[in-house]
């Protein structure tokens, strides 16, 4: 056995305990019960996971599911476009802007969702922009409601989106291009036929991660969404810290988890129905 | 006959770099046109002009007798088969056949119609459903001529399309195509920087060098007249006799080997020099045989010929020779 791997053994573990540890406690807390205090009784009930099953948190994963829908919808027609521009130009500018879109991520999520309510506020930049324009009276309602979230998550997750479509963009050859236009398909009509189906891996990939990301978020509905709002993480965050239900937060990180791993194992299914298509049998 | 394709002083320039000088060139309908030439002439940009994946930076291209360096690629009457064949991953071998029917929108039992036709032609019908993956290289090649040859086009433009594929099977895929060819009496515009390839399949071959036009004519006058070293050193194998500022071409198999003890009647046009084997080399059915020449008259030490396997005296190395041949199968070529 080689000393490399040898080596590389505690890594594993210290990965896996500190992976496995926190499921591992979160599942066992979801069987347990809440005390009148918010003390943690340590009695097995699964009526955690029969309470998430009440119309009221059927209603909010609802209401989570749709966002997450929409947000990726939104993710994909802009990022498509965006991944679509910055694969064709010339290498150097393809890296620039590469780099462009992911300094975001340099910045603290939190910061960057201050920032859209100083610009968004009744008295941010845009709202005093159009007054001192004069092309409102009042200032705008931007902040608080259901597309002040959505451009938020929209926002969030684009780079999620951009990312895997540019790359499977990079792969596709240039002569399946040429080949199309050489046997008179007009290039809308290459784009449809050729570059859309084969860039499908890289859409399916960024399409499941911006929706399991967006499934779980909380910090945007609350920052943006003020307290009307509230999807699945909001829930599960308050659960903790303010309801102080672990059991029942715990029972509900799990749905979600449980829900999200279902969502990846669909993509794995597409992406080998895919590639067993191509590959030979 | 009818003018196919036209070049009229067609350039092209990368970056501001001439690759290919001015060019004309007509090449006739129902021809078998070879551009032959080393990798780097210049021959795929060429193809790619006149397919409309590249356009010309100067000159003209005429179609069929229209003008069409300003119509996009989708709208020229030209189909091309790619070097690497670039078939549609995602598309089986039907799909990718009615591709271009499909998107000409010709209806859909005239595209079956049509599939079926040239798949049984290409004997790709077993292999329809399958996916490109799923096929040889053989079958790939086979799968890019069809899915050009379906749409009729005016001319089909091949780039080294045998190129990907070993020797045996070439040798029986440029019988197949030129076959195919005179069947569909289509032009073909077909590249290769193999000459063996070029000679056994074209009408007419137009040699390439450096971007620029060596020579054309038919595969005999290109080989047994050829104007310049070039031509004569690339296609085949050449002795080039050089005496001051004049070149001439010697076919290796031209050259008639004596032995200097018998007697030999001689016409006016033989030339007879004297020399000393140097080196006989196997090849199969013919040893090639290196004379170094006593005389120093031509800028060329060592004289190539052939001795042949039935030979009856067979050439050692370190013998005394005489090496002749006819004044007239000497070419005189461009230096
Ligand atoms: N898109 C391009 N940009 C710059 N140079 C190119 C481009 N395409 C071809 N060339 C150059 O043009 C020359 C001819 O290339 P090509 O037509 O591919 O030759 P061939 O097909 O005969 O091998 C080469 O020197 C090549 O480097
Ligand atoms: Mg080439």
């Amino acid at each position: 056995m080689s000393r490399g791997r040898m080596l590389a053994y505690p890594a594993i573990a210290w990965l896996l305990f500190f992976f496995l540890a926190p499921l591992v406690i979160v599942l066992f807390m979801s069987f347990l019960q809440r005390g009148t205090y918010g003390q943690i009784i340590y009695q097995f009930t699964v009526d955690n996971y029969i309470r998430f099953f009440e119309p009221l948190y059927l209603q909010i994963l609802g209401d989570t599911l749709f966002m997450a829908l929409l947000t990726t919808i939104i993710c994909f027609l802009l990022g498509y476009p965006i991944a679509y521009q910055i694969a064709r130009l010339q290498r150097n500018w393809q890296t620039l802007m590469l780099l462009l879109v992911m300094v975001p991520f340099w910045i603290n999520f939190l910061i960057r969702s201050y920032a859209w309510v100083i610009i968004l506020r009744s008295q941010g930049m845009v709202n005093t922009f159009l007054l001192d324009l004069g092309l409102i009276e009042q200032p705008l309602n931007l902040l608080y409601n259901f597309g002040a979230v959505l451009l938020g998550m929209v926002y969030g997750h684009l780079p999620f989106m951009i990312l895997p479509i540019y790359v499977s963009l990079e792969q596709l050859d240039r002569r399946m291009i040429e080949a199309a236009y050489d046997l008179g398909a007009t290039p809308i009509k290459t784009f449809f036929y050729v570059t859309l189906p084969q860039t499908l891996p890289g859409i399916i990939a960024g399409s499941i991660l911006v929706f399991v990301s967006s499934l779980g978020m909380f910090v945007i509905p609350d920052i943006m969404g003020g307290a009307k709002s509230a999807l699945i993480g909001n829930l599960i965050q308050n659960q903790f810290l303010s309801a102080r239900d672990w059991p029942f937060g715990s029972a509900l990180s799990i749905m979600l988890a449980i829900l999200s791993l279902i969502l990846i194992f669909l993509y794995y299914k597409a992406l080998q129905a895919q590639q067993g298509k191509e590959d030979s049998r | 006959m009818k003018a196919m394709i036209e070049l009229q002083n067609v350039e092209k320039e990368f970056n501001g770099q001439l690759v290919i000088p001015p060019f004309s060139l007509t090449i006739n309908e129902g021809e078998f046109f070879t551009l032959l030439g080393p990798s780097g002439c210049g021959k795929t940009t060429l193809m790619r002009m006149i397919a409309g994946l590249e356009i010309p930076t100067r000159g003209e291209i005429l179609l069929a007798g229209s003008p069409v360096s300003k119509l996009p690629p989708y709208k020229r009457d030209v189909n091309m088969v790619f070097q690497q064949y670039a078939l549609f991953p995602h598309m089986n071998v039907e799909e990718n056949i009615c591709f271009g029917l499909k998107m000409k929108k010709v209806p859909l039992h005239e595209q079956q119609k049509r599939a079926e036709e040239v798949m049984a032609l290409t004997e790709l019908t077993e292999y329809r459903y399958r996916q490109p993956k799923e096929l040889s290289g053989g079958q790939q090649q086979r799968v890019a001529i069809a899915r050009a040859i379906v749409n009729n086009p005016k001319v089909l433009l091949l780039d080294e399309p045998l190129g990907a594929l070993d020797y045996q099977l070439r040798k029986h895929l440029q019988l197949e195509l030129k076959k195919l060819q005179k069947d569909l009496g289509l032009t073909f515009l077909y590249v290769t920087h193999d000459q063996e390839e070029a000679i056994t399949m074209s009408d007419r071959i137009a040699v390439m060098n450096k971007g620029h036009l060596e020579q054309m004519g038919t595969a005999h006058e290109i080989y047994h007249e050829p104007k310049t070293r070039f031509v004569a050193t690339f296609i085949g194998e050449n002795n080039i006799l050089c005496q001051g500022d004049y070149c001439y071409a010697l076919r290796p198999e031209k050259v008639n080997l004596h032995d200097p003890a018998i007697a030999l009647e001689k016409t006016s046009t033989y030339r007879l020099y004297a020399g000393v084997v140097e080196n006989v080399v196997f090849q199969g059915t013919i040893d090639k045989v290196f004379v170094r020449l006593r005389e120093k008259d031509f800028d060329l030490p060592v004289l190539m010929a052939y001795q042949y396997f039935d030979d009856k005296r067979r050439w050692r190395p370190g013998e005394e020779i005489l090496v002749g041949w006819e004044g007239p199968d000497a070419v005189k070529v461009e230096s």
